[in-house]
């Protein structure tokens, strides 16, 4: 018994010194990651590449401007439950609290959307989450970065403009959305509806439930209609199949769009060569040959640090997307660092100014070494999106091919649409939105 | 016509893929009146272990990565692993609850769901796998040709695997001794304990037998679908095939799975679209729901008559 209170009581008096001596100039994130359970693979790559890219700021850089990154993982199974628990765990861990929430989940997104606004912790969803909160007048806390799932709808309707010649041309065609049926998936709809009636073309919408791990029928009926695209707008064990069946029904791979979670080396290597020709958004790109990930294998992994267990999938689609967390997240610390002190921890709402402040122009891209790797960023205090921008990619049968530049969506129509969904949630909240104009 | 009929093969043959993972929850219910809840967790285990072990068999061997011999060796090796798994979960989780409630023992299978699949990620990570048996997912082009039916060539694989497999399990149980004392076994333990049958080697034997369906079946998944944590859904297919078929029929399994098959995917077909569509995930459900009511044993089951 005395031994036990020894042991406790030591494991206590160094808690207490780890932290304090933790706490000094150094900035904490917290990861609600998902390494075991129906997601894990792409998980385990989104957040290896993600701890990767701070561990090279402290490794190359010293931290940010002399401040370390600190961070710990909290384990959430993709399951919203965990997820609220993690936040809660995380949410005052380092010397000033865990400065930046990102759930990596849209259903924990949602858990938490009033919490962090309580808390004051920004919260960034990047490529997924509640599509209106890019209007920040009403979500000052949340930022849907880079391009939602509505701008993403809309690209992927203009890459089919430009394969067909024209805008023009889509009118009379019919495009098949093949849907997870989810709150996720049923998010494709209201944009997918909007551009058809814009462009004059047929949205043929077919369910599939979830795990999607068999849709026969569904193919059978994409069959019958005989669409000339198919929107694939997948998750997890559905995006394989669907390569597959799509194979099996004889559609055209090339006619198959993915969205960017249906984008992955985890969706085309299970599908073998069906997947061969097969084409898929993305807000970052697949690929080892950038000098940022080349900067990681030489401070992180040439020092044995590396988080990848696989070092074969540094440059992976779902690796190079925890790359672009990385980047976003330290360079809004480094940003608000500008305006609160450089050299010092902050807390989550001085660095919820740096993303609300973020400009990662050509220039920034060029410096951090990933010019074409995500697209040009500003963020304001209305627009907590940015570009909205997609680029495509081509699975030759062994890995991804950039085949575009960087693809614009609609922007008018899609911003339209989410100044008029946030709007009608401040009125149901009862929110008064802020006024941009009084903002520094 | 021609659309219906392809709708209904496909059916009917998805149907012999939830057959293939219901015979793994038959064969335990029967030998010891436990639903195993585990049984998708270990076609994931199986099939996760035979595509690891041919990832790392060619380092260690210094055979031909993709050769025969690797792939065979694979599947041994992944079966003797599904045997241990099946000997050590009946010395570890079974044995200590004999006599024990049967709501205990399954529950127990629910604590072994996920001690499976953290055991099968710890040991071979999470990363999804492709797995080629050498059978191609496209329509025989004859039919497609002169009937412009689709049938896939990989799906009437599979149909053949199940047939081939409810054949070894139907000799295994009606001409083998032991396949007679797994009836004995069945039908009441302390009858068949009383005549000196041993029980427990008895249910090493069918978690045995029920990891080695869990291969084939995660084998055959696998192939379709890619080696993912996925796999572990398979089961929820499952499920209502052996409310329908009976709990303990393996000829119920494949019955059952064949009426669930066809039917969930001409519902999806023709009245999907009148409710908005993705109706195959509950749809078996509603059916074994109503069938249930009609006949709670099964079309295969035992019925259970109790003397009062």
């Amino acid at each position: 018994m005395k031994l036990k209170h020894t042991i406790l009581l030591g494991a206590a008096v160094a808690g207490l010194l780890g932290s304090a001596v933790a706490s000094a100039d150094e900035q904490f994130i917290g990861l609600p990651s998902y390494r075991v359970g129906p997601y894990a693979s792409g998980g385990s790559g989104l957040f290896g590449g993600w701890i990767d890219y701070m561990q090279l700021i402290n490794e190359r850089d010293g931290g940010v401007n002399g401040v370390k990154l600190t961070w710990e993982e909290c384990e959430t199974e993709y399951n919203n439950a965990r997820g609220v628990e993690c936040y809660e765990r995380l949410k005052k861990k380092g010397s000033t609290g865990n400065s930046v929430f990102q759930p990596v989940s849209t259903g924990i997104t949602y858990s938490v959307l009033d919490k962090v606004a309580q808390d004051k912790i920004p919260m960034v969803t990047i490529g997924y989450g509640r599509t209106d909160a890019a209007d920040g007048r009403v979500f000052p806390w949340v930022f849907p970065m880079i391009t939602t799932y509505w701008s993403q709808a809309s690209a992927i309707v203009n890459f089919m403009g430009q394969k067909e010649g024209g805008m023009d041309k889509l009118k009379g065609k019919k495009i098949g959305l093949l849907y997870h049926d989810s709150a996720y998936g049923k998010e494709s709809h209201a944009i997918m509806d909007k551009l058809a009636a814009k462009h004059g073309f047929e949205v043929i919408k077919i369910a599939v439930a979830h795990p999607g791990n068999e849709q026969q029928s569904q193919w059978l009926q994409i069959r019958q209609a005989k669409p000339d695209y198919v929107v694939l707008w997948g998750w997890g064990v559905m995006n394989p199949t669907a390569i597959k069946a799509a194979a099996k029904t004889g559609f055209p791979r090339e006619k198959l769009i993915g969205v960017w979670w249906s984008g992955a080396e985890e969706d085309t290597i299970p599908a073998g060569p069906a997947a061969k020709g097969f084409i898929a958004a993305g807000f970052n790109v697949a690929g080892a040959n950038y000098p940022v990930v080349a900067d990681i294998k030489k401070h992180v992994y040439g020092k044995n640090k590396g988080n990848m267990e696989d070092k074969a999938r540094v440059g992976s689609v779902y690796y190079n997307r925890g790359v672009v967390h990385g980047i976003i997240t330290v360079e809004a610390i480094r940003k608000a660092q500008e305006k609160y002190g450089k050299g010092k921890a902050l807390t989550g709402e001085q660095v919820r100014w740096g993303f609300e402040n973020l400009n990662l122009d050509d220039a920034r891209l060029k410096a951090l070494g990933a010019t074409g790797f995500m697209p040009p960023l500003k963020i304001t205090c209305a627009d907590h999106e940015g570009p909205g921008k997609v680029k495509f990619q081509q699975w030759d049968g062994a890995q991804w091919k950039v085949i575009t530049d960087w693809v614009d969506s609609d922007r008018p129509l899609v911003r339209g649409m989410i100044e008029e969904s946030a709007a009608a949630y401040a009125k149901e909240k009862g929110i008064k939105p802020r006024d941009c104009s009084k903002e520094s | 016509m021609q659309f219906f009929i392809e709708v209904l093969i496909g059916g009917l043959l998805s149907g012999v893929m939830y057959a293939l993972v219901a015979l793994g929850f038959v064969l335990i219910y029967k030998a010891s009146g436990v639903f195993n809840f585990a049984q998708g967790a270990m076609v994931f285990f199986a099939a996760l272990t035979f595509v690891g072990f041919q990832e790392v068999l060619p380092g260690w061997l210094g055979l031909e990565a993709g050769s025969n011999m690797v792939f065979w060796l694979a599947f041994l090796l992944a079966f003797i692993a599904m045997i241990v798994l099946g000997i050590a979960t009946e010395r570890i989780v079974l044995r200590p609850l004999v006599n024990q409630p049967h709501i205990t023992l399954f529950m127990a299978t629910i604590g072994l769901t996920y001690l499976v699949e953290g055991i099968a990620q710890m040991v071979w990570g999470a990363n999804v796998r492709g797995l080629d048996l050498g059978i191609v997912d496209e329509p025989i082009a004859w039919l497609m040709d002169n009937y412009e039916i689709g049938v896939s060539k990989f799906d009437l694989f599979a149909a053949g695997v199940a047939a081939s497999l409810v054949a070894l399990l139907a000799i295994l149980f009606q001409y083998t001794k032991v396949g007679r004392a797994l009836r004995a076994v069945a039908d009441d333990h302390q009858a068949a304990l009383s005549i000196g049958i041993p029980l427990q080697t008895i249910w090493r034997v069918v978690w045995a037998v029920a990891g080695f369906v869990a291969l084939v079946a995660g084998m055959i998944w696998g192939a379709r679908n890619g080696v993912q944590f996925a796999l572990t859904f398979t089961a929820l297919k499952a499920l209502p095939v052996l409310i329908l078929g009976g709990f303990t029929s393996v000829p119920g399994a494949i019955v059952g799975g064949l009426i669930i098959g066809a039917s969930e995917k001409l519902a999806e077909v023709y009245v999907g679209p009148m409710v908005g569509g993705g109706i195959e995930g509950w749809f078996p459900y509603m059916l074994a729901l109503a069938f249930l009511l009609v006949r709670p044993e099964g079309l295969f089951g035992e019925k259970h008559i109790d003397r009062v």
